[in-house]
């Protein structure tokens, strides 16, 4: 039967083939059809993005990409980098900080720091984006709207050295309790309820933007959720968002100073957080800049872009679970484990991603000190990596605890493919070195929180990045009584270090406790410092005066220029 | 049949209040926090967070709470996107995703269809063999890697006409939809042109085809007559949650070719734990996928008169 | 009128004896042969399927009598080949152990042929590549220097390629990922305000691959006696290549192999049979059931699949860096049966109408019988086709659900989560992703076949002919 039926089709397939044939015809026709009324529907849908280019002279303007749809761009809430990215381009603070990282007036001209009061004297040009100048009362509004609690600002903390602040935010004082005053439109007076050095570089944050009172209240609860609901102080306004899909920032006809915001529209096309596909995008001429992997290294030499380099200020680094049911609190075992791992190894050879610096200390390397960098007047200490002495630490650590062999450590980290290949790394060495059982606990991101924040877990890949430009953002991270010390590691002698560099005034007495810390750091292995971040990307060679920055908007477009003869 | 639509409706609101509540209390029992993040805050602004997103209150209350809202259309505001009522991403981005998986169903139905009629018509002869490989390769590769291929091949094909062939990603027109659609529908395809081949080899060796042929009927009728469209049948029967599937699906194509649909928003919401989306998206996905499921139930019925439905 | 015979025709008693039998109309050629021994002869015959069966036993063959015949360790890391291809040079020199550099000795030799003086101080190994330079001819105060590396050679006017580092120094030791081959060193003077001047010099130097002997020892190449400096050994073999972490990918190929086949081929079997039965009970029962069965199905659909697949996970208990992989496939299990089944109801209720069905129902057949007997059997090619297609997808599920935690943790490889791996080196290390991809590959040719073949065995209409 089955040969019959071969039979049959061969002397038939002529004519069922045609009909086939007929049918992948209309089939055809009708998907052209159903593509022209989508692109109907589409067009109505108001999600259209305008065919991006890269570097567009003409009408000085450029495209880039985002990585994520920035969730808040009210301010007075703001904690992530995209929202920070964007802030840092449509709106303006008290201070700034300029091309070379140092901190400048911005719609402050001068201001004065004093162990009881800082006072700014705001420049009288300074306008919002429709016009009506920017006086004192705004910031006023904006700090006491930050410090109220059913705000929910994340970021009220950095507040608290205000008079008042903590109060007000746990709800005890009303908002209008707040220690600061405006004497007229153009002086805000604040009042410190401890001396603080650097509260000058604490309000270049985000947090302490200013927001105008009348406004706000007519956006009627939808302040900052689009372009309308946002009023601006920067360089750029927001023309059009198109939420997940692109954000068109145009200069801002009122802003004051005509050094910033060369360029006249910025557009923000797509919004991806694949660093490949952002590749391809740069490869295609559709953006100006992008991000490298290791990976995409040699394809981007070959093409001969321009490439550039810039630490982000992260410092990665593996912690240890210092609690009393831990072999990590045995001080000896963690020694072992610092003589075992050699991390120019891990950046040289493992992680091989360019613009990355073996760590040796928490405190970076761009932070700076009295003159010089911290690290150049405050050397770190290191260790060479010895197997033989790892060993011999690990045996003390087994006396000392008492163990006939030692069990199997938990490492948590994420599911990020950086992570993975340091952890089976990590996993590897000391199983070879030491002969210790290490098991990766690969959880995302809430459930990794969740373990952290629980300390279910023995060590820790654990990465911090700084939020205003003064050391004491890394040195106060081991203080026993901050919930960022996940290992819940306890000194009086580092909290004693941490007061003092907290509450001196003078700048040599502060670097030098933050030279004791990081020593005390070494000594006490309360960290092992692993590799501090950098970034390498492409630039299409025609943009110029694009800054990188370690605080604020980590790409700054408000200096960037087109320079066609590139 | 009105009242069995009836009927099914009501299951269908009925089925999607138990997937609300089982994702309900299922969210809250995965461990992890929405209000977490990298940096821990204090006691007192962890204090003020929950007041806000009224996390603070015993968990029936907050499902009672919460089943008010959905009743009177009211999803939330989103935890991450923290300005963005729920309602609103919604309605922004599931029709983009919408349009997307249509154009990836319309595809991946009537390439599977007409592939798999031919398969079955040339069977064992070299276009059999070639299609099926590329079904296998369809199917043994990742989508992310199709997804990454194909915009590298487009990135290519620019460069070397020098001008925009096609875009290489992003929205807008019907430029933008071809491509990913394609790439999302590709494993579909290859799935029901297998199905397609495999349900009309057996039709073809049914009483009822003998019976039409030994009774004169031309090649051509039996064909689409009869075999095609008896065919079809477990093709519509995957259908209906393929689509429901592509939707919720796309997220890979919708990261690589920077779509702005609502798969992303999804997948992000569960690795945030952002409550809200999650069971906005859900519970929207559900009574879609249920709504799917009817048509195609009817549609069955219509399709082959014999399968009555059994009130 | 004829004379009439005399003798008439007499019935006589050997007329009414028995005919011998002639049996050749009736003789059995053959053996009887039950239906499974028959599907089983036509599946035999099919050179295709027969030709998957052995592809099949082939790939199990290989996953489980692998790690006796190849026995590198999956999980060993040989960092001096790191994403080496297939074949690629393996050849290295044994040097002496690193030192650290602190800039060049006084008596340093300059080259003079370029701007700067830029020189190679010593050998460009794979352990630091030392570069050192006089300076630029008119610099009083020293503003600093950048370096730059490419792999490419430089035209007038290119860009010099990755930035290596900023530096006041006039020496620079480059430790970062050095393979041996060429490559491009550009060293440019900055100015007073940090911008690069138009004073630069570009040195060509080939790296030479070592290793120290203390590495040596490590990775195991001092089985045939010590090895002293200055000699050439080669590194291990690695028929496959190595992936990022410079594992052996063989290695990693046959036991990923025994995870990925494991669920790829269990799973599916488990959570199809599953829906077979549900879907034809639903189909078969019809009315409120039928509704009600479906209803569930539908809601088992829509649940979201990766909120569930932590929340089992947590149930189930898994501890960090175990290996969940019987959990794994419970878990599959729980959220994929709905798929299948609702198939097997669509194509259930088609058959319900035939007449066979009406005609056994008539002839006593109970429910059991009629479903299992009779109609599952002529839904086998929809079925196969399913679990023949379930078969990567599972995979491809197992290799994300250990990507989150659940399943194998790490290192244990599975075919799927190499392939995660593989694709972000696509470009430029294409062999890491090729071969899982490959291996992944094979395996669904085989079911396929295998399932085309067993459909036409197995129908019933089939038989008895040919």
């Amino acid at each position: 039967m089955r040969s019959k039926s071969t039979s049959n089709s061969n002397t038939h397939s002529n004519s069922l083939s045609r009909q086939l044939g007929l049918y992948f015809v209309l089939a055809i026709v009708f998907v052209a059809g159903l593509l022209l009324a989508l692109n109907q529907l589409a067009g109505l849908m108001a999600t259209a993005t305008q065919e991006a280019q890269a570097v567009d002279f003409a009408n000085n303007s450029i495209s880039a990409v985002l990585r994520e749809e920035p969730p808040q761009l009210d301010s007075s809430k703001a904690t992530d980098s995209t929202s920070g990215l964007v802030l840092g381009h449509i709106m303006e603070g008290l201070l700034r900080m300029d091309l070379q990282d140092r901190l400048s007036p911005a719609i402050a001209e001068r201001w004065e720091v004093t162990p009881t009061h800082a006072t700014f004297w705001l420049r009288k040009d300074a306008k919002w984006s429709d016009g009506k100048p920017i006086s004192a009362a705004d910031f006023i509004f904006a700090w006491q709207l930050a410090l109220k609690p059913e705000t929910g600002s994340e970021y009220a903390s950095l507040l608290y050295p205000i008079e008042n602040a903590e109060a007000i935010n746990t709800g005890k004082l009303p908002a209008s309790a707040l220690g600061v005053s405006a004497p007229d439109p153009h002086t805000l007076v604040v009042e410190l309820t401890r001396p603080i050095a650097f509260f000058d570089k604490l309000v270049v944050f985000p947090t302490f933007l200013p927001i105008r009172e009348d406004f706000y209240n007519s956006t009627q609860g939808r302040f900052g959720s689009d372009a309308k609901d946002l009023l601006y102080s920067g360089p750029y306004t927001i023309k059009s968002w198109v939420h997940g899909a692109s954000m068109l920032l145009e200069h801002n006809p009122h802003y004051w100073d005509n050094n910033r915001g060369k360029l006249a529209q910025i557009n923000f096309a797509y919004i991806t957080s694949d660093a490949t596909a952002t590749l391809n995008f740069f490869k295609d001429e559709r953006i100006a800049l992008a991000r490298l992997q290791a990976e995409n290294l040699t394809e981007a030499l070959r093409l001969k872009w321009p490439i550039r380099r810039f630490a982000d200020g992260t410092v990665f680094y593996l912690e240890f679970n210092h609690r009393e049911d831990h072999l990590s609190r045995n001080l000896n075992f963690r020694k072992a484990i610092q003589h075992a791992l050699d991390m120019e190894e891990l950046v040289y050879k493992v992680t091989k991603l360019p613009g990355y610096l073996p760590g040796k200390s928490l405190f970076p390397e761009w932070l700076i000190g009295v003159e010089k960098t911290l690290r150049e007047e405050y050397p770190a200490s290191t260790v060479t990596v010895d197997s033989a002495k790892a060993r011999a630490y690990l045996a003390l650590a087994k006396e000392e605890l008492g163990l006939a062999e030692f069990p199997e450590i938990t490492l948590l980290t994420s599911d990020n493919p950086v992570s993975n290949i340091q952890s089976e790394w990590l996993q590897e060495v000391l199983k070879q070195t030491l002969g210790l059982t290490i098991k990766i606990d690969k959880q995302i991101f809430k459930q990794r929180l969740a373990k952290m924040s629980s300390g279910e877990f023995g060590l820790l890949l654990a990465g911090w990045g700084p939020d205003y430009n003064d050391p004491l953002t890394f040195g106060d991270l081991f203080a026993s009584w901050n919930l960022n010390n996940r290992g819940r590691y306890k000194s009086e002698e580092m909290d004693a270090l941490i007061a003092t560099a907290q509450n001196a005034t003078a700048t040599p007495d502060r670097m030098k406790a933050f030279g004791a810390i990081q020593q005390q750091l070494f000594d006490d292995v309360v960290i092992l410092p692993m590799y501090e971040r950098g970034v390498t990307y492409v630039v299409h060679p025609q943009l110029k005066g694009v800054k990188r920055r370690v605080i604020g908007a980590e790409t700054d477009y408000t200096y960037a220029y087109i320079d066609p003869d590139a | 049949m009105l009242r069995y639509t009836l009927k099914r409706l009501v299951l269908g609101i009925l089925t999607v209040w138990f997937i609300a509540t089982a994702t309900f209390f299922g969210m809250h029992a995965v461990p992890g926090d929405p209000l977490s993040n990298d940096k821990s805050t204090t006691a007192q602004i962890r204090a003020n967070l929950e007041a806000k997103y009224g996390l603070d209150k015993p968990l029936l209350t907050q499902y009672a709470i919460y089943l008010k809202n959905i009743s009177q259309g009211d999803f939330g505001i989103s935890f991450t996107q923290e300005n963005r009522k729920v309602n609103d991403i919604i309605k922004e981005h599931f029709p983009i995703s919408a349009i997307l998986g249509i154009l990836a169903i319309v595809f991946a139905a009537l390439g599977g269809i007409l592939w798999g009629a031919l398969t079955a018509l040339y069977r064992n002869r070299w276009p059999d063999s070639v299609i099926m490989f590329l079904v296998i390769l369809g199917i043994s590769v990742p989508s992310f890697v199709i997804a990454a291929i194909s915009q590298m091949f487009l990135v290519n094909i620019n460069a070397l006409a020098g001008t925009t062939v096609l875009p290489v990603g992003g929205w807008g027109t019907v430029w933008h939809m071809i491509v990913p659609a394609m790439v999302l529908g590709l494993s579909t395809m290859a799935y029901l042109t297998r199905l397609m081949r495999s349900s009309m080899l057996e039709i073809v060796s049914t009483d009822y085809i003998r019976t039409a042929q030994s009774k004169g009927l031309p090649k051509t009728r039996i064909f689409s007559r009869h075999q095609l469209r008896n065919a079809i049948l477990p093709v519509v029967t995957v259908l209906g949650p393929a689509i429901a599937g592509i939707t919720t699906g796309g997220f890979v194509v919708e990261i690589v070719f920077a779509i702005p649909g609502l798969g992303r928003y999804f997948v992000e919401a569960i690795q945030q734990l952002d409550y809200t989306v999650i069971m906005g998206t859900t519970v929207f996905y559900g009574a879609f996928l249920v709504f799917m499921v009817i048509l195609v139930d009817l549609l069955y019925g219509w399709i082959d008169p014999r399968v009555r439905i059994n009130p | 009128m004829s004379e009439q015979t005399s003798t008439s025709w007499q019935p006589s008693a050997s007329d009414f004896a028995s005919k011998p039998k002639h049996q050749t109309a009736e003789a059995i050629t053959r053996p009887a042969m039950s239906y499974w021994q028959d599907a089983w002869r036509r599946l035999k015959e099919n050179k295709r399927a027969l030709f998957s069966l052995y592809l099949i036993i082939g790939l199990v063959t290989f996953t489980l009598a692998g790690p006796y015949l190849w026995t590198i360790d999956p999980s060993a890391q040989d960092l001096d080949q790191i994403g080496m291809a297939p074949g690629a040079d393996r050849n290295v020199t044994i040097a002496p152990a690193y030192q650290p550099w602190y800039g060049p000795t006084d008596d340093q030799a300059y080259a003079n042929d370029n701007a700067l003086g830029l020189t190679l101080v010593g050998n460009a190994t794979s352990q630091a590549v030392r570069l050192a330079w006089r300076g630029n001819d008119y610099d009083q105060a020293n503003y600093g220097y950048k370096i730059y590396r490419t792999l490419f050679p430089l035209d007038a006017g290119d860009a010099f390629g990755l930035p290596l580092m900023e530096s006041k120094n006039h020496y620079f030791e480059d430790r970062l990922d050095l393979q041996p081959t060429d490559y491009y060193y550009t060293v440019v003077a900055l100015d007073s305000q940090g911008v690069e001047t138009d004073q630069f010099a570009t040195l060509k130097l080939t790296v030479k691959r070592v290793i120290t002997v203390l590495e040596a020892q490590k990775r195991g190449l001092t089985k045939n006696g010590p090895v002293t400096e200055g000699e050439q050994i080669k590194l291990a073999l690695h028929p496959f290549g190595t992936d990022y972490l410079g594992r052996d990918m063989l290695a990693r190929l046959i036991y990923g192999g025994q995870v990925s086949l494991f669920i790829g081929i269990f799973a599916p079997l488990l959570y199809v049979l599953l829906g077979v039965i549900y879907g034809s009970i639903a189909g078969f029962m019809g009315g409120a059931v039928d509704q009600l069965m479906m209803r569930f199905a539908d809601f088992a659909v829509a649940l979201p699949f990766l909120l569930f697949m932590i929340l089992l996970k947590v149930i189930f208990g898994i501890g960090p860096g175990e290996s969940g992989v019987l959990p794994m496939l419970v878990a599959m299990v729980i959220l994929l049966w709905p798929a299948p089944a609702r198939l097997v109801r669509g194509q259930i209720l088609q058959i319900r109408e035939e007449g066979y069905v009406s005609a056994s129902q008539l002839l006593g057949a109970k429910t059991n019988y009629l479903v299992f007997r009779h109609m599952v059997p002529n839904t086998m090619g929809v079925i196969l086709v399913t679990i023949t297609f379930q078969v990567p997808s599972a995979i491809f599920t197992e290799a994300f659900l250990s990507f989150i935690g659940m399943g194998v943790a790490p290192p244990t490889p599975s075919w799927g989560s190499m392939c995660n791996d593989g694709i972000k080196s696509m470009l430029t290390r294409p062999h890491e992703l090729f071969f899982p991809a490959l291996f992944i590959s094979i395996t669904v040719l085989a079911f396929n076949l295998l399932g085309d073949g067993l459909r036409d065995a197995l129908d019933a209409r089939m038989r008895n002919r040919e």
